[in-house]
């Protein structure tokens, strides 16, 4: 792959630009669980691509296996079938490069929120000096707000702020890709809200490519700039692809009024609850 | 009973005045409304602090009235032990009454570190020796146990090979280990040791293994996006997880251990409290052996609380 000459050059910025559509890539993942009662086929033929800097969301009822899809991507599972792609490397197992904001935020209890994210950092820049670790760690509590928590433990502050501190760490390791496994899903409506709209800001200032599991619609529509919508499982796959080319930023109260914002908003409550309506369990 | 009722007689009298001093203060500042703002401020912080120093007065009584409820009852049921006692002792004429047991507390305490021979000496001692042999079988016990339960609860391949072992062993009387100590060291100090040492590993190998299986999933998928050496996953994640598990191993142990090293000592001899219960059994000198419970009731007692207390220091929560 070494290009010296000129037209191999301009070889490389067609490779390059076709990376940068197809940032995170998932082709034909098939992925099937061994149970107690015989094989599970959770997924079937996902196909995906995410491009560098987009904002993606999932979204299906509960079971469709949408988490499964974002653990594949975060390196927790590994599929059946089929391969996944991260910046041109195949997803081989866990990593940095690819932070996963969890659903129940797993800071470690015995960790002040300071040490919970300085755990990250250190492991991620290992190279760099105490100062510059203690920098990154301060800037990313900074960044969420949350400077007077430094030495708090987890079960000192509210949910919303935990959450928070997960998304701190995740960012701080200047992930390539940031998942997001239903972030805000704990969290009360208003805490929710808030969130959504600084987790907006946080990701216009990191620039970072993002995916987020969710099963709240209005979520997926202000915070997207496509949603994947899932069919209902077993053998779930990706029934549609919605764009939301809504201009950012964008403000939560001025979209309610939107006719696009509604539009799109219709689309995925139609995709869900008439062609993919699921049973009350 | 009497002291209850002065309790709340006391409680309902501080109330009383507490509503009459918060009433003036409330018919001070209205009188004085129109005067300057500085006076009714002045009025209103003298109401405050008397109403802080009656508030206190009250917190007093609040706490008096709930020490007497916290202690009464146990006072009670020591009281009705003594009582049982008496009765039995005065149904049967061999065993000793609560105050021959005392005084002779009183003798056998007032000299508690004499020493006549290996085969007579202080009570101390005996508790000493006791107490030595089973720090050092249930140090043992730690020092081994705890990295083993790690071991198994961390790797289900550790843990399956260990489960049938452990099933097979762990019910085993203690007393049963004895013979093989004895064949072993051929001496029958470290064979009481010995005795100690198996009977106090079990708790803490099961339940180290138990806290660190139970390490919730979250916490391990963090540290496998982090990519955490498995080195901070045992120090970050792992330990500080099992360790309430840890601790309530470290204190079933000590119960056990405890619980066993009389019964060795009576089969093995040498200085400590089961010997010397054996001795006085000989003797039949009945009430040190009520005495030797009593002993072996208490120091059971305070190693159990002094490693509550460690365990409480040790919770994240």
């Amino acid at each position: 792959m070494k290009n010296t000459s000129t037209p191999e050059k301009s070889q490389e910025k067609i490779q390059e630009k076709f990376n940068a559509d197809r940032y995170v890539l998932i082709e034909n993942v098939d992925m099937t669980f061994a149970t107690k009662k015989g094989d599970f086929n959770a997924l079937t033929n996902i196909n995906l691509n995410i491009k560098e800097g987009e904002f993606v969301s999932i979204i299906g009822h509960s079971g469709c296996g949408k988490s499964t899809v974002l653990n594949l991507i975060a390196g927790l599972l590994q599929p059946s079938k089929g391969h996944l792609f991260c910046a041109n490397r195949e997803i081989a197992g866990p990593g940095p490069e690819r932070a996963v904001v969890f659903q129940n935020h797993s800071l470690l209890p015995w960790l002040s929120c300071y040490e919970n994210i300085f755990l990250a950092v250190e492991r991620v820049f290992e190279s760099e000096s105490k100062a510059q670790l203690a920098a990154r760690t301060h800037a990313a509590l900074e960044l969420v707000g949350l400077a007077h928590a430094t030495d708090k433990r987890p079960n000192e502050i509210s949910g919303g702020m935990k959450q928070r501190v997960g998304i701190a760490r995740a960012l701080a390791m200047e992930p390539k890709v940031l998942l997001l496994d239903e972030p805000f899903g704990a969290l009360d409506a208003l805490t929710r809200a808030n969130l959504q709209d600084e987790l907006m800001k946080i990701m216009v200032k990191s620039g970072c490519t993002a995916v987020m599991v969710t099963h709240d619609v209005d979520e997926a529509v202000l915070l997207s700039d496509r949603i994947v919508m899932m069919t209902n499982g077993p053998s779930a796959t990706i029934g549609e692809v919605l764009t939301v080319d809504l201009a950012r930023p964008r403000a939560r109260l001025d979209l309610a009024e939107d006719k696009d914002y509604n539009h799109i908003r219709s689309e995925v409550l139609r995709f869900l609850y008439e062609r993919h309506a699921k049973k009350a369990a | 009973m009497s002291a209850i009722s002065m309790g709340k007689e006391s409680l309902k009298a501080i109330m009383k005045s507490k509503n009459t001093i918060v009433s003036k203060g409330a018919v001070m500042t209205t009188s004085e409304n129109k005067e300057s703002n500085n006076t009714e401020t002045m009025s209103n912080e003298i109401t405050q602090k008397a109403v802080a120093t009656v508030y206190q007065s009250n917190q007093f009584g609040i706490k008096a009235y709930g020490f007497l409820k916290g202690v009464l009852p146990p006072i009670f049921g020591l009281l009705m032990l003594l009582a049982i006692w008496t009765l039995i002792s005065h149904q049967s004429p061999s065993l000793p009454g609560p105050l021959s047991t005392w005084h002779s507390a009183v003798e056998l305490f007032s000299d508690p570190f004499y020493n006549n021979g290996p085969n007579d000496q202080g009570i101390g001692w005996n508790i000493l020796f006791s107490l030595e042999r089973v720090s050092l079988g249930f140090g043992m016990a730690a020092l081994i146990g705890i990295p083993l339960g790690f071991i198994i609860g961390r790797f289900e391949f550790a843990n399956r090979m260990a489960s049938p072992v452990i099933s097979l062993l762990r019910p085993v009387s203690p007393l049963a280990w004895l013979p093989i100590g004895l064949l072993v060291f051929k001496a029958a100090n470290p064979a009481a040791i010995w005795v100690i040492f198996i009977s106090a590993i079990w708790p803490m190998i099961i339940n180290t293994a138990v806290g660190v299986s139970k390490v919730p999933q979250d916490y391990l998928n963090v540290a496998k996006v982090l990519n955490l050496s498995e080195w901070k996953v045992f120090t970050k994640i792992l330990f500080p997880f099992a360790l309430p598990y840890m601790m309530t191993g470290v204190r079933l142990s000590i119960g056990v251990a405890w619980l066993v090293i009389v019964a060795a000592e009576m089969l093995t001899g040498g200085v400590g409290i089961g010997f010397w219960v054996w001795d006085e059994w000989n003797n039949l000198n009945v009430e040190h052996i009520i005495i030797a419970i009593f002993i072996v009731g208490i120091v059971g007692l305070l190693l159990e609380l002094s490693l509550t207390q460690l365990a409480k220091r040790f919770s994240y929560d």
